[in-house]
């Protein structure tokens, strides 16, 4: 009998027909769009058109396919196995099998052990990530495979999970990287998430098989793999129907007859069904009194063809769009721009000034401001006059529209901005996270795979009767609920307002966080493209309970507030680019390597037809000013030259113990090295972190949602072992030191024991001892007896006598560095009030100072012109006090201590900037906490997410927009 | 015992807030509200607390806007457990079905590095922005991390509730075993249902909780589920391990053991009873570690101990005349596989004991272990998926399957791993029996 095979994917559905012999006689490959029922109903039918009068072994698989399966009765193969069998059969050398699919991945490994291997929940669809991509570059994924293979290099993006990688994308294209890397880089890193996120400390090596739609169609993926394994994998024949021939030849098919089966499945409907909410609207007179209502938005702002007398332009150069205004001096909107940026925002505007001067040869454009990410890009290549932060952009322009307006939400394609105004003053800042952006762009990428434009998605959303509860989580996730609730037969009006409410919630709950959303404010300006959709505006509404004010032009605020700006505060003369400098305008693009210091950042030099430069992907100053700042106050990097100081024992023949330099040892280096040293060892420490450590180690780490640092620390251990450390010690610490500041003195849960962690995933060579024991430094008195009997445990004698005065010098040198952190950073506050310099606290953990971890945060700051200090430098001077959650870990005590001190400052400038790495459970407590300190005290908090790699753009807007906060109260 | 006593210099916190404390006179009239955690245990812990004067209340609601007034009012970024039970407690506070004015939350604190032990602290937090500062929230804390007047833990009330814990384990080992046998549907839960009732009027009666007549009621327990009538069925055999609230509660694991009950499956859920062991070891644990503590505190800690040893004894005696049940390791046994699989020192969150717990599994012969955490759980990286290599290397036929929860988590996603799981675990016998 013949044997028929269907695998319904996230995305697509395939199906095969196996003769007895096992011969492929049909094959058939068909994207579902969700319309899974109907789709396998054509695919039944064209089979028993094909082969009539017969009857089949079938099975059915894909991870679509278990709903209509188990509801029809039919026989279910999970689809790795359904792989599994396929390779067995089709395949049986194979050692490894790589397979990618519309949304998972999965790695088998058929040596030895058999395991297998799929994506986390958050790792993100890898097919459906790669179209995400190129819909952003506005390709199709074939052209970016064409692209690729013109490549001369390639960009870090972050490889975890899509959201991640978008905000590292977007910023590279703004900044006019060359698009043929951009793309090579996105292959890069599917093949780095697929390594950190699957092989979890097994190395891939053998026979390579390929499986699966983007590795079948995408030859530059392909490569990727191969380049980065040192593998030569192979492509099968049928490479994309495994799935399916694996569940024709499962020996649970059944017998079916296809005319029969395709009955069934043509009345199928899901019998689960959805959550749903309430309607947006419940009858069309709610709409109507809704519609009318926001059509008086217009404040006191109108369009007009014939502006009068001179003129402002703004520019905002966003991350997804392009806008562009002038106003003339009523106050008018002349040629308003609203595009996407298709990835590089310069020849957009080029043509729209070049239109401009055309149409309007008298124009007078006596002032020009630009604001958003592409700002220095855009200030380089038109002359404009001068930059402004968005922040001071959208409230200069919501402004004119109400004026005692006191909070504003701007959803634009990639942020959520929001910020509350108190005495005409910015007062509180919220921005997203780079996991939860994308809000934006998310709804219009949504609304291109229904196959709707934005405005008749929204449209849609008004129509809806059970609107889907999505939750309020990030973007890979919503996807995965959007496609559930497509296969719960849930519409598409449906589907399109529970995104509009989730993007609301989204910015609500977990941006805001707000706990009242009836509190947010009196009069509230939304303004963002994403609040042109109705759908938006409405669930927003409802969600807040307030009617809020919409400008007409609420996608153009930013550029409009730029207008403004640029308009009070007119230069003499105009740098604008003017019509003969337009027509001889030339943009180059060149990737370079600085080679400036250890940060070797991969730069990206733009240079127009006027002789303008703008560097990109710099780190510091160096390459743009041709030296780093002449003096920096930054006691990030007085802390990392203290600890030079212990990293550079030399070679002799001591017996040698290797220390990883990471996590909580960037603390205890002089402790562990004073130590050692005086019972005689030579002390190793790995190497200074940076990517390509990472990536040394990146195949033994077994979780890949723990935090960047934890994961550095496993190449680390690699260093260690290269650098030929046949004893490497990494004690696991339950407690840290007790400093006073808090109830109890915990580590984290991963500073504590991510030494096991090590133990048990990183491959020691056999003649390598490896010794991670519990030690407790709080406990001074049992220390030295305690050390001796671990030690002694893990086969090493050690005199006790020796160990005792070991430990006073340990001790004392500890107590040394901890002062002179202090000291130096009492200098710089000293140093501050003398000079008149704003004085960041840039609080996180005594790892931050890791310039992989921190990505040249404490230098930006210091080139913004600010003197920085880390918390540990304050913290000491602040005395216990009550917190309103429980304070037992030593290192976040100190960021409570250090913003009380913060809030307590009244002599000069201060502003607290939190440090915070993705994933690290115990900030979800600390942030609040902080945040409530410092406004207890009128101060502003401003937090930065840092991860694998960090979106520097967006790290500067919110120092900037600190910063603006800051002289605003100097001023007062 | 690690907590210190430390008095505020200067001003008071101008950010904070009081959470009222719970006096006598609340006892009297105040409902306390108590999330939903073990599911076959919290039966028989609310009675003793009953027992005790207070009207504990163990709420059930569950469902979309339980997660959503969760995510309403605790950070997101906090575990997946904080927000199922503080949402629980929340929700019931402003569904209407209860007087907030009237109401008490009691969390259950195990205390230590882990960030659970913030939850208290973030309920206070929630109901202090929500305007209703004026509920009390307890603390039921092992380590007393909070002391609150008018609720009152006596040892003895302890011992109690430990007793109470005995029996759910009971209860829950032997339905485990006997439910995906039983000859007649029904039969296994009209034996739980009666030993419900049974266990509650004794205990209302101040019966049944220690010495003989524990004894007693326990080898009845096991005598009746012996009696349960079995068909002779193969099933997989499946173990769940993990976070201590999303390995016992199906609010928080989607419906897990039903979903593995439709599969076919046999599920083994270790007791809840080792886990408060655990907690007297960890205290021992830093002396040996650390040098920390008296000796009186350690003198104490040993006396539990010594205690729960003898408990478990009975327990275990209990099993003895009906070799087909499975009968769990004993603690020193744990202990000694904890030390084997990651080092007894690791204490926060499950620490040791969840590598122990796996490996116990497979020992007894449940290869295929699903370890359910809450997304991005701290303690998970380390005892769950960190040691996951080394059991591999330990026992190669081990098959173990990590399964994140989170608010956002897809069921299908969740089932679909565990479907491969059971795919791979069916190759296994296949080969075992030479098929």
């Amino acid at each position: 009998m013949k044997r028929l095979g269907i695998d319904i994917g996230s995305t697509t559905i395939k199906c095969v027909v196996l003769s007895d012999a096992g011969e492929v006689l049909y094959s058939s490959y068909d994207r579902h769009r969700a319309k899974i029922a109907e789709r396998m109903t054509d695919l039944l039918h064209e089979v028993a058109g094909r082969f009539p009068e017969e009857e089949f072994l079938l099975g059915v698989s894909g991870s679509a396919g278990m709903g209509i399966a188990n509801d029809l009765g039919l026989p279910f193969v999970q689809e790795v196995w359904a792989t599994r069998i396929a390779v067995r059969r089709l395949a049986p050398e194979t050692s490894v099998v790589i397979e990618l699919g519309g949304e998972d991945a999965k790695i088998l490994f058929l040596d030895g052990a058999m395991e297998v291997r799929m994506n986390g929940s958050c790792a993100g669809g890898t097919g459906a990530f790669i179209d995400q991509m190129a819909t952003l570059m506005g390709i199709t994924p074939d052209e970016m495979n064409t692209l690729a293979r013109g490549s001369e290099r390639t960009y870090t993006i972050a490889s975890r999970c899509g959201v991640f990688a978008k905000s590292d994308v977007q910023p590279l294209l703004n900044q006019g990287a060359r698009r043929e890397d951009v793309a090579a880089s996105i292959f890069l890193a599917v093949v780095n998430q697929t390594i950190a996120g699957l092989a979890q400390g097994r190395e891939i090596k053998g026979n390579i098989l390929y499986l699966g739609g983007p590795l079948t169609f995408l030859s530059g993926l392909r490569e990727a793999f191969d380049r980065t394994l040192g593998v030569h994998g192979v492509l099968p024949e049928n490479s994309l129907y495994f799935v399916a021939l694996g569940a024709a030849m499962a020996k649970t098919a059944q017998r079916v007859s296809p005319e029969e089966l395709a009955q069934k499945t043509e009345g199928y409907t899901s019998k689960r069904g959805y959550l749903g909410c309430d309607p947006l609207f419940r009858d069309e007179a709610e709409l109507e009194a809704f519609r009318r209502r926001h059509d008086g938005d217009t404040g006191n702002t109108r369009m007009t063809d014939t502006p009068v007398g001179a003129l402002s332009l703004g520019i905002d150069a966003g991350s997804t769009t392009v806008k562009a205004v002038l106003v003339d001096e009523e106050g008018n909107l002349f040629r308003p721009l609203y595009t996407s940026n298709s990835g590089n925002p310069v020849p957009i505007l080029r043509q729209y000034l070049t239109d401009l001067y055309r149409d309007c040869p008298d124009i007078r454009i006596t002032s020009s401001c630009v604001t958003g990410y592409g700002e220095q890009l855009i200030r380089a290549a038109f002359g404009v006059d001068m930059g402004l932060v968005e922040t001071v952009a959208h409230y200069t322009a919501a402004e004119r529209f109400c004026p005692d307006v006191d909070f504003i939400i701007d959803i634009g394609g990639q942020d959520i901005k929001c910020f509350q105004i108190r005495d005409g003053a910015i007062d509180s800042i919220y921005l997203n996270e780079a996991c939860s952006s994308g809000c934006g762009s998310f709804l219009q990428t949504f609304s291109a795979v229904l196959g709707d434009t934005p405005a008749q998605f929204s449209e849609r959303a008004l129509r809806a009767d059970a609107p889907v509860d999505l939750g309020s989580r990030c973007t890979v996730f919503m996807n995965s609920s959007v496609k559930q609730a497509q296969k719960d037969g849930a519409s598409v009006e449906n589907i399109a307002a529970g995104l509009a409410i989730s993007v609301v919630k989204n910015a609500l709950y977990k941006v805001i966080r707000c706990a009242d959303p009836k509190r947010l404010g009196e009069h509230i300006v939304v303004q963002g493209g994403t609040f042109l959709s109705d759908a938006v505006l409405r669930a927003f509404e409802r969600e807040t309970g307030r009617c809020c004010l919409r400008p007409k032009v609420a996608g153009l605020m930013g550029a409009y507030g730029a207008a403004l700006w640029a308009q009070r505060h007119a230069p003499a003369a105009s740098t604008l680019i003017d019509p003969s400098g337009l027509a001889a305008f030339t943009h180059d693009v060149k990737a370079i390597t600085c080679n400036g210091c250890e940060n070797h950042c991969r730069l990206t030099v733009n240079t127009f037809g006027s002789g303008a430069k703008y560097i990109a992907g710099n780190r510091c100053e160096k390459p743009v000013r041709g030296k780093a700042a002449s003096e920096a106050f930054d006691l990030y990097a007085y802390k990392l030259s203290l600890l030079a100081a212990y990293r550079n024992d030399p070679e002799d023949d001591r017996p040698a113990v290797g220390i990883p330099m990471g996590l909580n040892l960037y603390e205890l280096l002089p402790f562990w090295y004073t130590l050692f040293h005086s019972l005689g060892y030579r002390v190793i420490v790995s190497e200074t972190s940076s990517h390509a450590l990472y990536v040394r180690g990146q195949h033994t780490i077994p979780s890949d949602t723990v935090c960047y640092p934890a994961k550095l620390m496993h190449g680390h251990m690699e260093s260690l072992i290269e650098k030929g450390a046949k004893l490497i010690f990494y004690p696991s610490m339950s407690y840290n030191l007790d400093e006073g500041h808090g109830k109890n003195h915990y580590n984290c849960p991963v500073v504590a024991y991510y030494p096991k962690v090590l133990g048990a995933n990183v491959h020691f060579p056999r003649d390598v001892k490896y010794v991670s024991g519990f030690v407790g430094l709080h406990n001074r008195r049992a220390f030295p007896r305690l050390f001796v009997r671990m030690m002694r445990e893990n086969g090493i004698a050690l005199d006790p006598k020796a160990v005792e005065r070991a430990a006073d010098l340990a001790y004392a040198e500890y107590i040394s560095y901890m002062k002179r952190v202090h000291d130096e950073g009492q200098r710089y506050l000293a140093v501050a009030r003398e000079r008149g310099l704003p004085v960041v606290v840039l609080a996180g953990r005594p790892y931050h100072i890791d310039p992989e971890i921190n990505h040249g945060i404490p230098r930006l700051i210091c080139d913004l012109g600010a003197v920085v200090v880390s918390e540990d430098a304050l913290a000491s001077d602040v005395p216990f006090f009550e917190t309103t959650v429980l304070n037992q870990w030593t290192y976040h005590a100190r960021l409570y201590a250090a913003a009380k001190r913060v809030a307590g400052e009244r002599e000069q400038p201060m502003g607290l900037v939190q440090l915070v790495s993705f994933g690290c459970g115990v900030d979800a407590i600390t942030t609040d906490e902080v945040r409530a300190i410092l406004e207890s005290a009128g101060q502003l908090y401003t937090q930065i997410k840092i991860d694998e790699i960090t979106n520097l753009g967006a790290v500067k807007i919110r120092l900037r927009s600190l910063f603006a906060v800051m002289s605003e109260r100097g001023k007062r | 015992m690690k907590e210190k006593k430390k008095q505020a210099v200067g001003e008071t916190c101008p950010w904070g807030f009081e959470n009222p404390p719970f006096t006598r006179e609340m006892k009297e009239t105040y409902t306390i509200l108590s999330p939903d955690i073990f599911p076959i245990h919290m039966r028989l812990i609310a009675e003793i607390f009953h027992m005790y004067g207070y009207n504990l209340e163990i709420l059930r609601s569950r469902g979309r806007q339980v997660i959503q007034c969760g995510l309403e009012h605790i950070h997101n970024d906090m575990c997946y457990p904080a927000i199922c039970m503080c949402g629980q407690q929340l929700y019931a506070l402003t569904s209407g079905e209860y007087d907030p004015h009237k109401c008490a939350l009691i969390q259950f604190q195990t205390g230590g590095g882990c960030r659970a032990s913030n939850y208290i602290w973030m309920l206070r937090k929630a109901l202090h922005n929500m305007g209703m500062d004026d509920v009390p929230v307890l603390s039921l804390s092992f380590n007393r991390v909070e002391k609150k007047s008018g609720f009152r833990v006596t040892p003895m009330m302890l011992a109690k509730g430990l007793v109470a814990v005995i029996y759910g384990d009971m209860l829950m080992l032997l339905k485990n075993q006997v439910k995906p046998y039983e000859a007649n549907p029904g039969d296994t839960d009209r034996v739980l249902d009666k030993w419900y009732a049974e266990l509650t009027s004794q205990m209302k009666r101040n019966r049944g909780l220690f010495g003989r007549s524990l004894a007693r009621n326990l080898r009845a327990i096991a005598e009746d589920f012996h009696n349960v009538q079995r068909r002779d069925v193969k099933r997989t055999k499946v173990g769940i391990v993990g976070e201590i609230y999303v390995k016992y509660s199906a609010f928080g694991n989607n419906g897990l053991e039903e979903f593995l009950e439709s599969q076919g499956c046999e599920y083994m859920v270790p007791g809840v009873f080792p886990f408060f062991q655990f907690m007297f070891d960890c205290q021992l644990a830093d002396r040996e570690f650390y040098g920390d503590g008296t000796r009186r505190a350690s003198a104490l800690s040993k006396f539990g101990a010594a205690l729960a040893r003898r408990f478990e004894r009975t327990f275990r005696k209990a099993l003895e005349p009906y070799p087909e049940f499975v009968v769990p390791s004993t603690f020193a046994e744990l202990r000694r596989l904890g030390e084997k699989n990651i080092g007894r020192g690791v204490k926060m969150g499950e620490g040791w004991l969840l590598p122990a717990e796996i490996a116990e599994l497979i020992e007894h012969g449940y290869n295929n272990v699903i370890c359910v955490q809450p997304f991005g759980c701290l303690p998970n990286h380390i005892v769950g998926k960190g040691v996951v290599r080394t059991l591999r290397e330990t026992y190669p036929n081990a098959n173990i399957c990590p399964v994140d929860y989170d608010a956002g988590a897809s069921k299908v996603n969740q089932e679909n791993r565990i479907k491969l799981m059971l795919a791979v675990s069916e190759e296994k016998d296949d080969e075992t029996t030479g098929d």
